[in-house]
């Protein structure tokens, strides 16, 4: 009686997660890819070369390229602090770390437009620093007012992979190294690399994909279509000139992410894999 | 002096971790700090090696204040207490990190590590990551690690903790043995008094952040100095009133003693051998005898008054509730932070040492 009641449980449980799945993400993905090739797939290629599209499509992984760089290089910076040292203030900074995960990326962009805008307080200090080096930086509504929202948003996912690994392995190992002599770079990669290799990829993994899709924090500081526009915005300007040709090229532009969403999953489920693996040896 | 503590005091937060720490170690010594668990006695290591700043006070070695060269630099062999082996290393790199790092050429590293891995007794072993060791060859190769770049000092750092009583008793006197072999100055920490008294040359007992005691084994067991020491080492009782006992009626009411169960000797009213020494005996009931392996454990009760002794398996049988004299011959007790052996009045002219 009992092992029959656990099995009902089980495939219930099994069952509504399923439907669930379906309906919520595999249908609708099936669905994205079925609009973008109804046309034929002519249509589809032209969808996918258009100025507007490829355009954005190098906004994106500029952006992409760039936050990840960033990223990687300051969430292995944090994760050390937090874990290695202590100081007054940690706390408060490792909370810090984790704005972006709580705040809505929309606020987030408006708030790059309020500090580095036309009446922004640290636009002087842009200019001043333009006319010292003789550049043209502009933090609002270019691409590199998309690079910064694009970090923004996606800068906890690697410190956040990382810093749990560091405190699981607590600092020993750095000491026992320490006290042979060896100098921090050595510790580093010699004894602490090691440990946070498959987070720190997998973190960047994360990164990456959420760098591909944000549109929120990127919405409020790009406006010009075919030169500032990711992938994301190109999609949703398309679907909102609401053209039978429009709404189809939004989809097809779409597959586009969806295509890189399914790469970056499968390496994701690579590096989960071999991590596994790795521990166990 | 070969290592020296002068004055050290160190304090996280309102938490006093050592209070004017100040000891000599000579060259060649294997020193235990032994305390209970939170007394600071790790702290103490920890500044030795540089690993934590002290708030005051010097550290001395070969007659030179090492307080600002940091830890990297001091040349001290260091045994964690979870051995912080290098997870992603073999045992071979693990033993061969601090020679690279002096940037020793490819051959000496080799022969020296081969050399320390025929030493630990794990040839054959080199290729294992430290997730394929048992506890005891871990630390095994975390000494081989420590003493590889061939350090002034070695620190251990509880090194026997994380391993099963079984093999514990096994590695304590390998440990002694190697140390002896290499001849290197070392100090471990622990808080097992058997383990201190079985390895090391001294004992220094920390409490509270305060150094109790420093001495030989047999010393700091014969003449504890303060309180606390006399109640750490060894098994004892703290009785505050013991002025209903014979030979002890000029002990003060109230003060601090201490009973060991090898100051009390219970013995059966028709035995000979302590026929004289009744006068001085006080009649108690056995409450309770339990079975120690080589020996028994008996509670007595007498007057209102509990003692421990221990019973040799070759004297006759005892059993519960059997009347026995018991004979109180030596207390300690502690006057303002002093501790005095006191002999029990009526044995004046016994010399109990023989007994």
């Amino acid at each position: 009686m009992k092992r029959s009641r656990e099995k009902i449980v089980k495939w219930l449980l099994i069952g509504i997660t399923v439907i669930f799945l379906l309906f919520m993400l595999v249908l609708p993905m099936v669905e994205v890819i079925y609009r973008a090739l109804k046309d034929g797939l002519e249509t589809y290629k032209t969808a996918l070369t258009a100025k507007n599209t490829l355009s954005a499509l190098r906004v994106t992984l500029i952006a992409t390229v760039i936050a990840l760089t960033v990223n990687t290089i300051l969430g292995i910076i944090m994760a050390w602090q937090v874990t290695k040292f202590d100081f007054k203030g940690k706390n408060i900074l490792s909370t810090l770390i984790d704005i972006p995960f709580s705040i809505s990326p929309v606020i987030a962009g408006l708030a790059f437009i309020m500090t580095f805008g036309r009446s922004g307080w640290a636009k002087p200090v842009i200019d001043g620093i333009n006319n010292a080096l003789g550049t043209d930086i502009v933090l609002v509504f270019s691409v590199p007012a998309v690079v910064l929202a694009t970090i923004f948003v996606t800068f906890p996912f690697i410190s956040r992979e990382i810093i749990p690994i560091l405190h699981a392995q607590g600092r020993t190992e750095e000491e026992a190294a320490a006290l042979m002599g060896a100098s921090g770079m050595t510790i580093f990669r010699k004894v602490t690399f090691p440990h946070i290799k498959w987070g720190l990829v997998y973190g960047m993994i994360l990164c990456t994909a959420r760098a591909f899709g944000e549109f929120g924090a990127v919405y409020a500081v790009s406006k010009a279509r075919g030169k500032t526009f990711t992938l994301p915005l190109e999609v949703d300007a398309l679907y909102m000139s609401g053209t039978a040709d429009s709404i189809t090229q939004a989809f097809a532009v779409s597959s586009l992410l969806v295509g890189m969403a399914v790469i970056v999953l499968i390496l994701k489920n690579i590096v989960e894999y071999r991590g596994k693996s790795k521990k166990s040896v | 002096m070969y290592v020296e503590m002068k004055g050290i005091c160190k304090k996280f937060g309102n938490y006093e971790a050592a209070k004017n720490i100040s000891f000599d170690i000579e060259k060649g010594k294997l020193v235990a700090l032994l305390g209970p668990s939170g007394s600071g006695k790790t702290t103490i290591l920890r500044i030795l090696a540089g690993l934590e700043t002290q708030d005051e006070g010097d550290v001395i070695i070969e007659g030179k204040v090492i307080n600002d060269i940091p830890a990297s630099k001091r040349g001290i062999g260091f045994v964690f207490q979870n051995y912080a082996l290098f997870r992603y290393m073999t045992v071979y790199d693990n033993i061969a990190f601090g020679l690279k790092v002096q940037k020793m050429s490819k051959e000496k590293v080799h022969e020296r590590v081969m050399e320390m891995i025929s030493l630990i007794g794990l040839c054959g072993l080199e290729k294992r990551y430290p997730d394929q060791l048992s506890g005891g060859q871990r630390q095994r190769v975390a000494f081989a690690r420590a003493i590889a770049p061939n350090p002034q000092l070695l620190l251990l750092d509880e090194p026997f903790a994380a391993i099963d009583a079984k093999v514990r008793k096994e590695l304590r006197s390998w440990l002694k043995e190697m140390i002896r072999k290499v001849g290197i100055t070392s100090i471990f920490v622990t808080h097992d008094q058997e383990e201190a008294v079985e390895v090391a040359d001294d004992i220094i007992i920390i409490n509270e952040g305060n150094l109790e005691q420093m001495g030989t084994p047999s010393e700091i067991y014969k003449h504890p100095e303060t309180p606390f020491v006399a109640n750490f080492i060894g098994t004892s009782i703290v009785l505050s009133d013991l002025s209903g006992f014979k030979g002890f009626e000029e002990i003060e009411k109230g003060k601090k003693v201490i009973v060991r169960p090898e100051f009390v000797e219970a013995f059966k009213s028709d035995n000979k051998k302590f026929h004289d020494l009744i006068p001085a005996a006080e009649e108690g009931v056995i409450e309770k005898i339990e079975f120690r392996g080589s020996y028994l454990e008996v509670t007595l009760k007498v007057g209102d008054v509990r003692l421990v002794t221990n019973r040799s398996l070759e004297r006759r049988s005892i059993s519960v509730g059997e009347k026995m004299y018991v004979l109180l011959h030596r207390i300690y007790v502690f006057d303002e932070g002093t501790a005095q052996r006191y002999k029990n009045s009526l044995l004046k002219d016994v010399d109990i040492e023989l007994m």
